[in-house]
């Protein structure tokens, strides 16, 4: 019905563009809501410590410590406990002690984090910075050890099946699948979004949390304990770094590879910022990024017919593989308005009356 | 009216004896005894560093004494942290308020002592009402939603208030709780302590002010050095005896003066427009003259185009129209190093951060301004020897006390810090001086000292601009006043004459008949500033 207006010259160019955008996001809305998870797992991580005043650039360390430890584990358990995969999500034994490894290896290191940013008092860029090139370092060296023998899995989680009617609904049945059919980690991203925006602006938690990453000491005159909240606060952003990092390794895939994040943790802080440190801000923009670079691949797959899939196709490859890294620079530059940070953020605090 | 609880026979509500706390090199309270009445405003006077805040800190649990006793209606007690404290009745109000600028009244005031709808989340509704029915009760109307930085001072001061009464508390103390208010702010707030003292409240009042605290006592404590030194009841006092009792010596409060002798215009600024950091025009077409000899005194409520007005004719900031102009010479667009060498000697309010390098040595901060020239510098390289040489003359001269000149300035005290901006800034041939709260947070000997200075510099004929948000300073020191309220010269008085409360009025007003709407103040809100 709408066909007859992309003949117009130029308009009819940005029609077909929009057709084909929409196009591509309900056709590959599955895949793009399962790409942004890691991205809004480790947005969330950056939101709930740099709430409370502790900047965290160790999410990429993080998550990609925990996708190495989640796959090695389930691989050995797999071995352990061999099972047939059950009905929900396809769990195992070994996929579960798995996840339960990523979350350890996330909160393992966040523990570090937290040791060196709050009770150190040390530069927390620095800190993140060091999780970063150990987490990098250490999982390369063990991968290549691992990979001279062989080259385990332990399997992964599989995607539920929704009612097939309850996709084939008109209009909205895109939408059904997009959230439905997805894997138990996604999924859990999904609440995990919802619930922490709730608690965040109407729990005692979240009051407490905000308070103490904009004025710290007004927290502490009132009686919070502005060190142990800080610690619980990162704690618990270690937990959806290790979430983030399973991912990769037993839900996304099943295997492996060294330096498999490949930036997300970055994009993920980008994220947080574009998301103004609001949960589901931050997993709406890492949604963003995500359809950004399914575009691409689309593009590459499947370009539109006509006039403006030549445009598309004459645009070198590489420069729809970087569209989601222009996005970030974009938003980072302060394209989509400014997004303010919380005042305390990043500022180790120091109980005053001690001296 | 209610009368309150006679002080003088009613038990003790709080009794602290025999507070000792010693910190490596000092006694900071030295076997402090402090009785406090229900229903009583008890002063707690005493210089910057006397101790009275280490003994609040002691109070309200921030700090543990060394030795002594706290008793709380003749229980005795141990406050292990501000939460033990305030559940046992005692709050605090600090100099600097601890509440979050972007979070609302509710929850600023809600927070660590949330007001729950179930185990997880806040019954702000519930909150609401609360705060609306104190408010009510003390005689101020709050909004419970109204973002606290877009508060004015003196509003985020009844937010404080209303913490304290949200938890209840009986013993309220206030840290120097007008250091940052107008006149009539301080009445309104004067007015609300006598309110919650005849409520039975009991009121602590710290101060180093001796006309506030003879206004509003009932009974004043006063400490010097750790120790209390004596204690009075307001009338058998005057300021003359409390001010004696709290430096130690005989205290000349008002700066003598004398006669000016003013000459030809020296600084003339006409039309000046500043913006501030996020480019809003903040000062709207200033045109003022300050004569060689006299001194100038603007006041005005912190935040009304002060500090930018300052900073644009010392350089500091581009104005975005008019002129400034210093003799014959137009110094409009002269950067800072232009204006100290067109002879424009410039005293910041912030001296941490713009006065002094707080990690650089004694010596060399006081050639911050001049370390290029000769005889500091030869071709490029610095003389140490002459620098040396300076650093002695100007600590026997401005009577700065330091181990040495080679000490970090950081570990001065605040009144040798200044006296450390002062020397440099002063003791120089100079044409105009620019004094941006000279004295703020100084004790009482230092603000003579620098006073004294001040009027010693505008008799060898310099022009003097004083800048203060304390009106006192500004009215013993100007030979003519200027008033700025929302960036606008409101009036331009004669100092001698001109009378405390209408230059209050006029800081509070501009002018106007009657304060405008409350909430919105005179103040903007501060640059976000944490901690502090």
């Amino acid at each position: 019905m709408l066909t007859g207006l992309f003949d117009i010259p130029v308009l009819g160019l940005i029609l077909q563009l929009l057709d084909f955008l929409l196009n591509v996001v309900t056709v590959n809305g599955p895949v793009i809501l399962s790409l942004a998870t890691p991205l809004a797992l480790g947005a969330m991580c950056g939101v709930i410590s740099e709430r409370s005043g502790v900047v965290n650039i160790g999410i990429e360390g993080m998550m990609l410590a925990s996708a190495f430890s989640a796959w090695l584990v389930a691989s050995v358990a797999a071995q352990a406990f061999p099972a047939e995969p059950g009905f929900f999500f396809g769990v195992t034994p070994a996929l579960l002690i798995g996840l339960a490894a990523a979350l350890a290896t996330g909160v393992a290191f966040s523990l570090v984090h937290a040791w060196l940013s709050i009770s150190i008092r040390a530069d927390q860029i620095i800190s993140g910075t060091i999780i970063n090139i150990v987490a990098f370092g250490v999982t390369a060296y063990l991968d290549l050890l691992l990979s001279r023998t062989s080259q385990p899995s332990g399997g992964k989680f599989v995607a539920f099946a929704p009612p097939q009617a309850l996709l084939d609904l008109p209009v909205i049945g895109w939408l059904f699948r997009m959230v439905l059919a997805q894997g138990p980690i996604t999924m859990a991203a999904i609440v995990i979004a919802v619930v922490f925006q709730v608690l965040l602006f109407r729990s005692r938690w979240g009051l407490r949390t905000r308070a103490v990453g904009e004025h710290p000491k007004a927290a502490e005159t009132v009686g919070i304990d502005v060190i142990r909240l800080r610690y619980r606060n990162v704690l618990a952003g270690g937990l959806l770094a290790g979430l983030a990092g399973a991912w990769f390794t037993i839900d996304f895939g099943t295997t492996f590879q060294t330096g498999m994040t490949n930036g997300r943790g970055f994009i993920a802080l980008a994220a947080m910022i574009f998301g103004r440190w609001h949960p589901i801000g931050a997993f709406g923009a890492a949604l963003l990024f995500a359809a950004s670079g399914a575009l691409g691949t689309a593009i590459r797959t499947t370009p539109p017919p006509g006039q403006l899939g030549e445009i598309l196709i004459s645009i070198p490859e590489q420069v729809f593989s970087a569209l989601p890294y222009l996005v970030t620079i974009a938003v980072l530059a302060g394209v989509v308005g400014r997004s303010v940070a919380p005042a305390a953020d990043g500022q180790p605090y120091e109980r005053e009356a001690t001296h | 009216m209610t009368s309150s609880p006679s002080p003088t026979i009613s038990a003790p509500a709080l009794e602290m004896r025999g507070i000792t706390k010693r910190y490596p090199g000092v006694i900071a309270n030295d076997r402090i005894d402090l009785t406090v009445r229900p229903g009583e405003i008890h002063a707690l006077l005493g210089e910057n560093g006397a101790g009275k805040s280490t003994l609040m800190n002691i109070l309200y649990g921030l700090t543990r004494p060394d030795e002594g006793e706290i008793l709380l209606d003749g229980e005795p007690i141990t406050i292990k942290g501000p939460s033990d404290a305030i559940a046992r009745g005692i709050s605090m109000v600090h100099q600097h308020f601890m509440l979050v600028p972007v979070l609302n009244v509710a929850d600023n005031i809600l927070l660590g002592a949330e007001t729950m709808a179930n185990r997880v989340f806040l019954d702000r509704d519930e909150a609401r009402r609360r705060i609306r029915e104190l408010g009510q009760r003390f005689g101020f109307d709050i909004d419970p939603d109204e973002t606290v930085g877009r508060l004015s001072v003196g509003w985020q001061q009844r937010v404080e208030i209303l913490k304290a009464l949200y938890r209840e508390a009986r013993i309220l103390v206030l840290d120097e709780p007008t250091a940052v208010l107008t006149p009539q702010e301080t009445k309104e707030i004067f007015a609300v302590l006598r309110r919650l003292a005849a409520e039975g409240h009991s009121i602590i009042f710290i101060s180093h002010k001796l006309s506030e605290v003879l206004e509003i006592a009932d009974r004043i404590t006063v400490i010097r050095r750790g120790r209390v030194v004596g204690e009075r009841l307001p009338a058998d006092t005057n300021e003359e005896d409390l001010a004696e009792l709290m430096v130690g010596r005989e205290v000349q409060l008002v700066a003598d003066r004398g006669e000016s002798h003013p000459a030809d215009v020296l600084l003339s600024v006409e039309s000046l427009a500043v913006g501030d950091d996020r480019g809003r025009e903040v000062v709207h077409g200033i045109s003022f003259e300050v004569r060689a000899g006299e001194i100038f005194g603007i006041a005005g409520v912190a935040g009304n185009g002060q500090d930018e007005l300052v900073e644009a004719i010392t350089g500091l900031r581009r104005p975005a129209a008019g002129r400034v102009r210093l003799g014959a010479d137009d110094v409009t667009m002269a950067d800072p190093r232009q204006a100290h060498e067109h002879g424009i000697s410039f005293v910041p309010a912030d001296r941490h951060r713009f006065g002094m390098v707080t990690s650089f040595s004694l010596a060399d901060n006081l050639v911050l301004t001049d370390y290029y020239a000769p005889p500091y510098a030869r071709r490029g390289v610095r003389d140490d020897a002459a620098i040396a040489a300076r650093a002695e003359e100007a600590i026997r001269e401005f009577d700065i006390r330091t181990p040495s000149a080679t000490v970090t300035a950081g570990t001065l005290s605040g009144g040798n810090q200044q006296k450390m901006v002062v020397a440099r800034e002063f003791d120089r041939d100079l044409r105009l001086l620019v004094l941006d709260q000279p004295t703020r947070g100084l004790d009482v000997g230092s603000v003579e000292f620098i006073h004294r200075q001040t009027v010693r510099k505008r008799d060898a004929g310099t022009a003097v601009l004083l800048v203060s948000a304390e009106l006192d300073e500004v009215l013993e020191l100007s030979d003519r006043i200027g008033v700025m309220y929302r960036g606008k010269m409101v009036a331009i008085l004669d100092g001698p004459t001109a009378s405390r409360e209408h230059v209050g009025l006029l800081m509070a007003t501009g002018g106007h008949e009657t304060p405008e709407g409350a909430p919105q103040g005179a103040a903007a809100p501060e640059p976000r500033r944490t901690g502090a």
